[in-house]
């Protein structure tokens, strides 16, 4: 099998997701694809495995062009993907999620897929438990099932969208080795798809690096670590010059806190953030960064530890209490969490204020706002709904609502989608607060914004959290490896 | 009570219970497709209704019962348009149909109250029937009975044994991944919605019809939300909504029971017992204190008793599916 | 032109909803013409039938003024024909057992029938919050055991004395009756009660945090909470709220539009207000005059009945049938919608 990429553009609004992207793939290879949070890895893999359509380009399977119009499709012409948090549905037990779509028969006949998915587990060396419902499952055994279903149903091009997130050490050997004995025995094409340099060198014999959608180089790996974080990150912007104003006392201290949910855990982080100090978190979405914020805003129950803030500990304040003693929150979502939909500025700007009468007073509320939104730079009225606003007015106005003053400033994405005056004038104001002796954690997506931005720079992976790098001190190349999980 | 009257009792709380199957099934379908027909209540009157008549003008009660079910299919299609196609809301117009359902059966039925007409007896199965006791209480009942039953087992089988079945699982719980596989996600829905909305419809006339025969304005009033309720509490699942079904049959049977033991309290108060029960069986169902008994208890215990009393909607249920 | 058009094209479902109906007359050899000039007569055709076409709408604007409260705050209070009906109750326990000056009577009559509607929405809003069970099912078996307790004293120990008809209690003494206008069933104490009820609602949902607050549920739960809005207290004044004023129409029912406890003495006008809000599309304003077009329509197809031995239920088939085509094809907007491209990177 060969498969060629010609050309695929996907664009999302004004977001170039994949901007004309050209490859190859050969029979019995393993492929390395590498890039950053948004580099445009996920959508160009789903375009590949019919999930999305692309705007133009070609697929070209065997020198024929092909357009598939779902994944079912794709996996019958032999292209199939194995998702991040894989497409089985959790009730089912693993007969019933492995036959699902799988044959025209009325009847499902349980005994040969039972033989089916022990006689390919053993192929591969994987243990199953034929009777489990997929619920029960962990993440590592619902991707040993899935890849099982797709080499049952012939698939001689595999995609493996960041397979290693939330699997144990002992299950990433595992599909290692089976990867490889796909690809070397039995001649399939194998695709890794990974922000993770150690396994890109370990186990794949050519590496694709993506960036902004284009891409940006390929090498034979092994090769030296520098060059593929070169092409991955480019290289590190100049931290602008600031003053710091990070103050003595501590303002936010985390003791061995463990938080635990059905797709990852966090376990024994510890660290203090000092009151005016900015701690950036980075690594790929969904490493576990998110849920310390969440835990530290009291959204996610946690399960061992303590989050002390200003002295006190707040463990058992639920995330109401915390928000009236001054710790904030504010999520990426924004018209899912933190702004309403049909509702004015003023509608919101009187939600979100300190203390309220039982009559609202309009005319003062509007008056309010409209100072806000001048302060605040947002482009739009106080009668304009929050949906009528675009992104980066959404995220003005949603800074405009923080309190002031605040201990603690917990931000997901602070300033995705925005343009770099909008990004620059965020920053100046939550800067600003720091005087108040105020202190910020954030992360983003973007890790030109965390070094940019932070004082100390913290880096995730798979739930686990890096030492804490100084950010005027540091470089791409320990950052690079830092995310790619090495220490 | 002496036996025979035991086995009388307890062929009639499955006789009562038989309609509320059917129609227990017919939602469980729906709903495991994630599709929530409200307009139950307002279905079955008006099937109930129109399947009398249908039997009465033909004298065939088989044609009643097709009509009912053309009546059940007809309602469940309009709730499948109006959510799939003009994205509106599920409980919005499955409301208002069952506000018109009642009014409609009252007006086009007005002219067939209480008239006599064709119905649907007892049959006895030959041989069967003369196995001691359970002869007596399964196989010598009322047609409607052998249907629910069968259905029951059908459902059951087709959910759990069968492609299609599989496939009707899938788009209530994960319609993206259902699509991923191939499954036509709202082709789906509209199918077993309106299949859903038919068995619905046959249970409305399986009262006028055999159960609680005859038509009168209001005729089986309450008993398509109680169906709504035993679907919660059979957790979307076949045979313990069938289960379901027979307890809350139970309740007719024990308040005629009851009343023939103590005369002197009012008639009205029996009829409380299902609402009761219904408020009682959805709070053990849905309520986080159960989770916290179990938990109590020593853990090999956990999970049959979660299974048991603990139940979870499909994960879809309610929810747009749109292509991307 | 074309926003000349947008305006007219809500005109739609409701021509569709009267074009069914001139059908389904038709069908029963009714001339449909004849069939609405009978209503609007009904309706409108003496002072007598207009006040009471009045006195059917004041109860009715009373509930959908209080489910103005609960769909704002995105709950669907199916319950209020039971906290009508707890209304009903309470006011007539007040009725047949306390002998005091009409003033004094109405005032206790009013409190009882308040709090016992109240009283019943505050347990499905607990059954909601503390018990998960959704609002709809709590409130559905709650109407059906108040229908019960209605029947259940009616039958037994409010039986009048010259022996049960199962119809209802005997009469109750005039103190303990609304002021009527006119021989007719209509009390302008009513209506002053549910016009200021009204007014009152208009002025919490725009004006006050409370209102906003409850806006905010309704439109969206997990933004309102990030927010500062604790959902389980607001789920719960709310309901309670609205089973007030339903509790309060209860009492007209009984007060005003009968004189004594009667069997379905709501008369299916909590379902009716539930059609009212829904057509209404939640704006307060509307809701008066939806609510009194749909009173005339439902006391007029009473009539029609007497007239032309039509089942009176053709009133709320046509009813249903315009809020059914207003949901389903009222909102242009919606139907016609593209969905933007989400980013999925």
């Amino acid at each position: 099998m060969r498969v060629e990429i010609k050309e695929i553009k996907k664009y999302f609004g004004d977001v170039r997701a994949n901007d004309g992207i050209n490859f190859q793939l050969e029979s019995g290879n393993i492929y390395g694809i590498l890039g950053e949070n948004g580099a445009g890895k996920s959508t160009l893999m789903k375009i590949l495995s019919g999930y999305q359509s692309q705007d133009s380009g070609d697929i070209l399977l065997d020198d024929k062009a092909i357009l598939f119009d779902s994944p079912a499709a794709g996996l019958f012409a032999g292209i199939g993907m194995l998702y991040q948090d894989p497409l089985d549905f959790p009730p089912f037990n693993i007969l019933e999620n492995y036959l699902l779509g799988k044959s025209k028969n009325i009847n499902l006949n349980f005994s040969s897929a039972a033989k089916q998915v022990s006689a390919l587990a053993d192929q591969y060396g994987f243990e199953v438990d034929i009777k489990a419902e997929i619920n029960t499952l962990s993440l590592g055994e619902r991707q040993q099932l899935e890849l099982v279903r797709l080499l049952a149903e012939g698939a001689q091009l595999l995609i493996l969208d960041e397979p290693t997130t939330g699997i144990s050490a002992e299950q990433k050997e595992q599909l290692f080795t089976s990867m490889r004995r796909m690809a070397y025995d039995e001649k399939k094409i194998i695709v890794l798809v990974s922000h993770k340099l150690d396994e890109i060198q370990e186990l794949c014999d050519h590496a694709f690096v993506l960036r902004k959608g284009k891409l940006v180089g390929q090498s034979e790996v092994p090769c030296p670590n520098e060059r593929l974080v070169e092409m991955m990150f480019g290289s590190l912007p100049t931290r602008r010059e600031r003053h710091p104003s990070v103050h003595d006392e501590v303002m936010l201290e985390i003791k061995d806190l463990k938080v635990a949910t059905y797709r990852i855990q966090i376990d024994g982080i510890s660290f203090t953030v000092n009151k005016g100090e900015v701690l950036g978190l980075a690594g790929l979405e969904g490493s576990g960064q998110g849920l310390l914020l969440r835990a530290c805003a009291g959204l996610e129950e946690i399960d061992g530890g303590e989050i002390i803030v200003d002295g006190e500990i707040i463990n058992d304040q639920e995330y109401h209490q915390r928000r009236e003693n001054d710790v904030a929150f504010m999520g990426s979502g924004r018209l899912e969490e933190g702004l309403i939909t049909g509702m004015t500025l003023t509608e919101h700007m009187v939600l979100a204020a300190e203390e309220h009468d039982f009559v609202i007073n309009w005319k003062q509320a509007e008056v309010e706002t409209k100072s806000k939104i001048n302060t605040y730079q947002v482009i739009g009225q106080s009668s304009s709904t929050a949906d009528q606003l675009s992104g980066g007015n959404q995220q003005r106005f949603m800074f405009s609502m923080l309190r002031t003053p605040l201990k603690l400033i917990l931000l997901e994405n602070p300033t995705r989608g925005l343009d770099v005056r909008s990004t620059n004038w965020i920053w100046e104001q939550l800067y600003e607060r720091r005087s108040d002796g105020t202190a910020i954690v954030f992360l983003s997506a973007d890790l030109d914004e965390v070094v940019d931005r932070s004082d100390r720079i913290a880096v995730f992976s798979g739930g686990k959290m890096s030492r804490i790098v100084n950010a005027n001190e540091t470089n791409v190349d320990e950052l690079g490896h830092l995310i790619g999980g090495q220490e | 009570m002496n036996n025979s009257e035991l086995i009388a009792v307890l062929a009639s709380i499955l006789l009562q219970a038989s309609p509320l199957m059917i129609a227990v099934m017919g939602e469980t379908i729906s709903e495991r497709a994630g599709m929530i027909n409200l307009s139950l209540d307002g279905t079955m009157l008006l099937s109930a209704m129109a399947g009398f008549i249908a039997a009465y003008e033909t004298g065939n009660v088989w044609l009643g019962f097709l009509a009912a079910m053309i009546v059940g299919a007809f309602f469940a299609l309009i709730i499948a348009f109006g959510t799939i196609n003009l994205k509106q809301s599920q409980v919005a117009i499955g409301f208002v149909l069952t506000i018109l359902g009642d009014d409609l059966s009252a007006f086009l039925g007005q002219n067939y109250t209480r008239l006599p007409g064709p119905t649907l007896g007892r049959y006895s199965v030959p041989i069967l029937r003369d196995i001691p006791i359970l002869g007596d209480l399964l196989f010598n009942q009322n047609v409607v009975f052998y249907i629910a039953v069968l259905l029951t087992i059908f459902v059951w089988w087709f959910l759990n044994k069968t492609q299609p079945g599989l496939q009707l699982r899938s788009v209530g719980e994960r319609p993206e991944a259902a699509f991923a596989r191939g499954v036509n996600v709202n082709l789906i829905r509209y199918a077993y919605s309106i299949a859903g909305g038919a068995l619905v419809g046959f249970a409305g006339a399986a009262y006028s019809l055999a159960i609680k025969i005859g038509w009168s304005e209001g005729h089986t009033r309450g008993i398509g939300w109680i169906a709504l309720a035993i679907v919660i509490f059979g957790g979307w699942a076949p045979i313990r909504g069938a289960f379901g079904a027979i307890l809350f049959g139970a309740t007719k049977t024990l308040a005629t029971v009851l009343q023939s033991k103590f005369p002197e309290v009012s008639v009205v108060a029996f009829n409380a017992i299902p609402w009761i029960l219904m408020i009682f069986v959805l709070l053990l169902v849905s309520n986080e204190w159960v989770e916290d008994m179990i938990l109590k208890l020593p853990k090999r215990f956990h999970r049959p008793l979660r299974k048991f009393l603990r139940v979870s909607p499909p994960l879809a249920l309610g929810e747009e599916f749109e292509k991307k | 032109m074309k926003e000349k058009l947008k305006k007219f094209y809500i005109l739609i479902p409701v021509l569709g909803a009267l074009l069914f109906i001139s059908i389904l007359l038709i069908i029963f050899g009714t001339s449909p013409i004849e069939a609405f000039s009978a209503i609007l007569n009904g309706a409108f055709g003496s002072q007598q039938k207009f006040l009471n076409t009045s006195a059917f709408w004041v109860p009715l604007l009373l509930a959908s003024t209080g489910l103005l409260v609960t769909f704002s705050a995105g709950l669907w209070n199916i319950g209020i024909e039971g906290q009508i009906v707890m209304g009903a109750l309470a006011a007539s326990a007040v009725a047949l057992n306390v002998e005091a000056s009409k003033p004094v009577m109405l005032t206790l009559e009013i409190l009882a029938a308040m709090g016992a509607g109240g009283l019943w929405a505050g347990f499905t809003a607990l059954l909601k919050t503390k018990g998960k069970v959704n609002e709809i099912f709590g409130g559905l078996a709650l109407t059906n055991l108040s229908i019960i307790l209605t029947n259940y004293m009616i039958s037994g120990p409010w039986q009048p004395p010259e022996g049960g008809t199962f119809r209802g209690t005997a009469p109750f003494a005039s103190e303990a009756l609304f002021p009527l206008l006119a021989s007719s069933k209509f009390s302008p104490l009513a209506l002053i009660l549910s016009i200021s009820a009204l007014a009152l609602v208009g002025f919490i949902l725009s004006n006050t945090y409370f209102g906003l607050k409850l806006k905010s549920l309704g439109k969206n739960h997990y933004s309102a909470f990030l927010l500062g809005v604790s959902s389980d207290k607001e789920v719960f004044l709310s309901m309670a709220f609205c089973g007030a004023l339903a509790g309060l129409g209860g009492a007209v029912r009984v007060l005003s539009w009968f004189d004594s406890l009667r069997q379905s003495i709501s008369g299916g006008i909590g379902y009716l207000a539930l059609l009212v809000v829904m057509l209404a599309a939640y704006r307060v304003i509307l809701v008066p005059f939806i609510a009194f077009f749909f009173s005339s329509i439902l006391t007029g197809s009473i009539s029609l009945q007497l007239k032309t031995q039509l089942h009176s239920s053709l009133g709320g088939i046509l009813t249903g049938v315009m809020v059914l085509f207003v949901i389903l094809f009222g909102d242009r907007k919606k139907i016609f919608k593209k969905k933007m491209d989400q980013n999925n990177e």
